[in-house]
């Protein structure tokens, strides 16, 4: 049998020489998203501190991180999901059931050293059985965490459906806390929630680039099928990333409860939403296998700096900055698109 | 044991059985009041129109691969635009008036679901994505026309989209159905069901064989669109007025589950619209059933989690086969015929 | 070799999927420092037989022993932890890391948990050296071409210190001088004690480097032989059996078809037609009635050059007249309009349509061009299935079963099928041999055959020069993306003259 593959020829792919020109301009694709939010945020500040008065007060700044301190958190667990091509939609409903069984326990005389872990386990747990439902019986994510979200809203409206004030004295110690951090000419007050979250930002950016786990999450989103056939532990990744999203949602539910010394069933109604929003503008791929924290961390001050222009305006309907923020995820979702296409 | 294998078997046993506790619960099932039908059932499926309707749009978006988030905004943005319409009218009354503002609505809605089209079929961004944008953005959108405020209407022929009766059945339920056969003759006597599933299953394929995706992609879209914006009509016409908050919220999730329900997979090919009607009018029994036997309605969602749950559970291969052990071979089993 | 006991050794693998026996009662051995091959035709249990050694099926019975210890391998972490190592066909690996990631990932040098990435690039450039590979370690694997990244993937399997090195078709995608690389890094390997078990298409190269193989047929063990104890010839025989026989009558009939062109209308005609990148600007006309075939490597443009004249893609050069009149073909749907069919050689990710019926895939291109809102009646669309079916001779003869549970050789049938029932001017049909039994090879081939006769153009590719001999009147040499020379297929045309060809370049 003549067959004409005897010695097939790869042209067109090119040699190591073709392939070092090539990659001239490649590793910058990957920034470039990063870049454009890095960008769209200095505009956006430059902006506003050109239109409002005390907008250039570096307490703005530090205020959208106690502002936006569970988004942040939320939006970090998120990432890593989508890193590896899934997505998370219970991480509000978890967030809602947090604050709920926080407060009630709180309420009920618990202490508050016994109720912190239990919370944050109870997060992991829902997490790590949404994993495992994913992987074990290869439910979509899409459904699988619906389910989720459904489960975590419904045990939390079961639990009480009004608000419920926290009392506890560690929990209002916390809540009046105040950090003051040497920035400016008088220093700027934060509280102690924007620390957790930029640490847990710190944390998370550390853990996917130099970790074992970290690296796989990414081998996953790009090929999990090859990341299998590489013996890497896919399914053990897998329910670790949905574990750490709801360890995130729980931590975020905390933050939520300190920060309002109230737990309430309704709270964090959508902020999935937001969280997957500020995952995207932040250059986060969807489809799994490229972006960084440091992204999804952009991604939050954007969409907090809308709302803080709107807030300083003031003349502004607060829809717009739901309006915008489509807006922005229509921009960069076509830029991505532009530039993955590019680099094929 | 093939009824048992019938995807469609374990909604239905479960729908039977919800229906057979409101039968027992509920004093009035169905019954005849003023010369319309009343009770329970009537209830169940009055209330089971807006996610019909949302539902069989996700059904055919869903088959060619796709979804779409953004029904929930949609719903919200034509309830607003047509009560803020009918609340300028001098006479809100005037049923000419009125049936040209439902029609400004729903046009309104069929571009929305355009551009959803557009976005996936012509710029090539992925469907969940694609209708983020319009998802997070059209809720604002909603909220600018109504000011943030709720719109009241008084305007009767209006209100009976949501809550009036003709022929002694509700007036919603029969513009579901009546979309429900539409569709089903749509895509079963032409040939776009077939199109349809040939493009969710292999777009690639389905070009080479000389299919016009993109316009079909687009097509389904647009009547996605244009039946969300038909159910949010149904939903603010039966409050009598525009709720840009509530309208519509989290209908997205329901209605993708009403299609999973009933046996349409989410990464598109074969789909079922007697199945979606199926799912959706489940989901809303569910509803129905757990406010009648008294269970406090916080529990809804639980009940609903517990669904979910069980239904995927049972759909997925690889529960079965690990639960029940039928089959041994792994997933990759599938592909090995032609391999 | 003899003298050692076995490495790996395999006794009476049986593994079943549903309504198929893929492996039946196979054995299969290797030692440690041998070369050895597995051979058989597509469907043999090749592929099967190495997807339960390297943990990605289970077997149904039998018996795998490691090292002399029976092992139960049940997925691929546990097979690289005893020792196995893989090279797939399509490169598995994940582009959107960088090299030394590919090459490290689940082994990365760690300090205290944190990934040492200096060293662990130091390491990856020092493996590549190794293997002859100069490259950016820290560039995305997807800024390279699939030659190099099949070499990325070997590199992988060579760092993991492996007992047992598979090579699952690694040549493909590589050209000859990487495949001597290749061969090289495999001596060297055999050499250190590796047992490699080596797939390839390419019969050469398994004598080149081959110590000892084995052929499968049908899910069966037919033998296992010192290389130097069986000719090529009789490889050939064990691989396919005694069907050769009925390929033998056809070619007498194509002989006689060949003189039936002169004359004959035009079909079509292209004027430097070309795709910057995919194919240089060629001039080509085919006649109503003729058979024309494109002989060229993999990647050698015979594909791309075939898409442009479908519409697939978008020619950025040139011109085209179907039936003497000038057309622009933007989509396959215009082509489609212009009488033109196209069958992909992707036949499973390109022409079929897996979950839908033998039936819906038949009528999908003629529904296609008649447009949605005119529906074939049902009555219509089983009249023409059932007389293709049995036509074609499509087994399972069943039209309502879903086409994904078809052999490849009825998938392609189904797909001829398809473009059939178009009643097109112009039929093009990529590979459409490839990867199915010699029986339905020989079907196919007649067909092709027949629909000449009745007056069709065809356009055929072939990575099989007989077949492309035997059927066609007019033979188009492709090479580097360059239509380089057309010939008559004259009787003194034969298999070396285009090699030559193909092999130089030259024009005649």
């Amino acid at each position: 049998m003549t067959t004409m593959d005897m010695t097939p020829v790869v042209k067109g792919g090119g040699g190591p020489e073709l392939n070092k020109r090539r990659r001239v301009y490649k590793p910058n694709t990957k920034h470039v998203p990063i870049l454009a939010t890095l960008l769209l945020l200095v505009i956006m500040y430059s902006a506003g501190a050109a239109n409002y008065r005390n907008f250039d007060d570096p307490s703005v700044i530090v205020n959208l991180f106690r502002d936006n301190a569970v988004l942040l958190v939320v939006a970090v667990g998120m990432t890593f999901v989508i890193l590896t091509g899934g997505i998370d939609l219970s991480v509000g409903a978890v967030i809602s059931l947090t604050t709920t069984l926080t407060a009630t326990l709180l309420q009920g005389g618990w202490p508050p050293l016994v109720v912190l872990p239990a919370v944050l386990l109870l997060g992991a747990l829902i997490g790590a059985g949404q994993g495992a439902v994913i992987h074990f019986f290869k439910v979509e994510p899409f459904i699988a965490t619906l389910a989720g979200l459904f489960l975590a809203r419904g045990l939390a409206l079961f639990i009480n459906q009004h608000s419920i004030p926290i009392r506890d004295k560690v929990w209002t110690a916390i809540s009046d806390y105040r950090i003051e951090l040497p920035i400016g000419e008088d220093g700027v007050v934060t509280k102690p929630i924007a620390i957790v979250a930029v640490l847990a930002v710190l944390i998370a950016a550390a853990v996917l680039a130099w970790t074992r786990f970290g690296r796989n999450v990414y081998a996953i989103g790009g090929n999990a099928d090859s990341a299998l056939l590489m013996g890497l532990p896919v399914g053990r990744t897998k329910i670790a990333v949905y574990t750490i999203s709801g360890f995130c949602a729980a931590l975020g539910g905390v933050l939520f409860s300190i920060n309002s010394t109230s737990g309430w069933a309704l709270q964090g109604n959508g902020l999935e939403l937001d969280a997957i929003a500020a995952c995207v503008i932040g250059g986060v791929l969807l489809t799994g296998g490229s972006g960084f924290v440091w992204g999804t961390l952009l991604g939050v001050l954007v969409s907090g700096l809308i709302r803080t222009i709107i807030n300083f305006d003031g003349g502004l309907n607060s829809a717009w900055a739901r309006i915008i923020i489509g807006v922005l995820l229509f921009a960069f979702i076509v830029m991505q698109r532009i530039v993955t296409r590019k680099a094929k | 044991m093939t009824i048992l294998k019938n995807r469609l078997f374990w909604p239905s046993l479960i729908l039977a059985i919800l229906l057979g506790i409101n039968m027992f619960t509920s004093q009035q099932f169905l019954m005849i009041q003023d010369g319309h039908l009343f009770g329970t059932l009537i209830d169940i499926l009055r209330g089971s129109a807006p996610l019909i309707l949302v539902a069989l749009g996700m059904t055919l978006v869903i088959a060619t691969g796709g979804i779409d988030l953004s029904v929930g905004s949609v719903m919200a943005i034509s309830g607003a635009v047509a009560c803020l319409l009918i609340s300028e009218l001098g006479d809100q009354n005037s049923v000419g008036s009125v049936l040209l503002i439902i029609g400004i609505a729903i046009g309104a809605s069929l571009l929305l679901g355009l551009w959803n089209g557009v976005l996936v079929a012509a710029v090539g961004i992925q469907p969940i994505i694609a209708t983020l944008i319009l998802m997070v953005a059209g809720r604002g959108v909603a909220q600018l026309i109504t000011e943030g405020q709720i719109i009241n209407v008084r305007s009767e022929p209006y209100a009976t989209l949501g809550s009036g009766f003709f022929l002694a059945v509700p007036v919603a339920f029969l513009i579901a159905a009546a979309a429900v056969v539409l569709t089903i003759l749509l895509t079963r006597r032409t040939a776009l069901g077939l199109l349809l599933e040939s493009v969710g299953g292999s777009p690639t394929a389905s070009r080479l064989a000389g299919i016009g995706a993109r316009r079909i992609t687009i097509m389904v879209y647009v009547v996605a669109g244009g039946l969300a914006g038909l159910a949010g009509l149904i939903y603010s016409a039966n409050i009598r007025s525009a709720d840009s908050i509530s309208a519509g919220s989290l209908i997205e999730l329901d209605a993708i589950l009403a299609v999973v329900i009933g046996g349409t997979a989410l990464i598109g090919g074969r789909f079922s619209v007697a199945g979606t009607v199926l799912g959706a009018i489940l989901i809303q029994t569910l509803t129905v059933t757990v406010v009648a036997i008294d269970i406090r309605p916080e529990a809804n969602l639980l009940f609903k989690a517990v669904v979910v749950v069980a239904l995927c559970l049972s759909q997925s291969p690889d529960f079965r086969a690990k639960v029940f052990g039928r089959f041994k071979s792994r997933p990759a089993a599938r592909e090995v015929a032609a391999a | 070799m003899g003298e050692q006991p076995p490495v790996l050794e395999m006794t009476g693998i049986r593994k079943v999927f549903p309504g198929v026996v893929a492996l039946d009662g196979v054995d299969f051995r290797l030692f440690p420092g041998e070369i050895h091959a597995l051979m058989g035709e597509n469907g043999a249990g090749k592929s099967t037989l190495i997807k339960t050694l390297t943990g990605v099926y289970e077997i149904d019975g039998g018996e795998i022993k490691l090292g002399g210890a029976p092992v139960r391998i049940s997925g691929p972490l546990q097979a690289q932890q005893a020792g196995v190592s893989t090279v797939y066909q399509e490169v598995n690996l994940c582009t959107n890391l960088s090299v030394a990631e590919n090459i490290f990932i689940g082994r990365e040098p760690r300090k205290f948990g944190k990934i040492q990435w200096g060293k662990m690039r130091r390491r990856a450039a020092e493996l590549l050296a190794r293997l002859e590979l100069d490259l950016d370690v820290s560039a995305p694997l997807d800024t390279y071409s699939l030659a190099i990244q099949q070499m990325v993937a070997i590199a992988r399997a060579v760092d993991i210190e492996a007992r047992v090195l598979i090579l699952d078709e690694p040549t493909s995608s590589l050209d000859a001088s990487e495949v001597e690389q290749l061969f090289r890094v495999m001596r060297r390997l055999k050499e250190s004690g590796v047992a490699i078990l080596f797939v390839s298409h390419f019969l050469d190269q398994i004598y080149e480097i081959s110590d000892r193989l084995t052929v499968l047929r049908n899910g069966q063990l037919i033998g296992e032989h010192k290389i130097e104890e069986l000719s090529q010839v009789q490889l050939v025989e064990k691989m396919i059996g005694k069907e050769l026989a009925a390929l033998e009558d056809l070619e007498d009939k194509a002989q006689s078809n060949r003189e039936r062109a002169a004359g004959a209308q035009p079909v079509l005609e292209a004027k430097g037609l070309g795709r910057t990148g995919a194919i240089a600007p060629y001039d080509l006309t085919i006649h109503e009635g003729e058979v024309v075939g494109l002989a060229g490597l993999l990647g050698s443009g015979r594909t791309e050059l075939a898409r442009l004249l479908f519409g697939a893609d978008k020619p950025d050069q040139g011109e085209l007249k179907v039936a003497g009149k000038p057309v622009n073909l933007r989509s396959p749907q215009v082509a489609m309009k212009h009488g033109i069919a196209f069958s992909s050689e992707n036949r499973r990710t390109e022409g079929i349509i897996g979950d839908l019926s033998v039936r819906e895939n038949i009528i999908l291109a003629l529904q296609a061009s008649r447009g949605w809102t005119r529906p074939i009646p049902r009555k219509k669309q089983d009249e023409i299935v059932d007389k293709y079916i049995k036509a074609l001779q499509i087994r399972p003869a069943d039209p309502e079963r879903p086409v994904r549970n078809l052999s490849g050789g009825n998938q392609q049938k189904v797909l001829l099928a398809r473009w059939l029932i178009t009643e097109p001017k112009l039929l093009i049909i990529d590979e459409p041999t490839r990867g199915i039994d010699v029986g339905a090879k020989a079907e196919i081939q007649k067909l092709v055959a027949e629909l000449s006769d009745g007056g069709m153009a065809v356009l055929f590719v072939s990575a099989e020069l007989e077949e492309v001999l035997r059927l066609s009147h007019q033979i188009l040499v492709l090479r580097d993306r360059r239509l380089v020379e057309k010939l008559e297929n004259t009787a003194d045309v034969d298999a070396d003259r285009i090699m030559q060809t193909i092999a130089s370049g030259a024009t005649s």
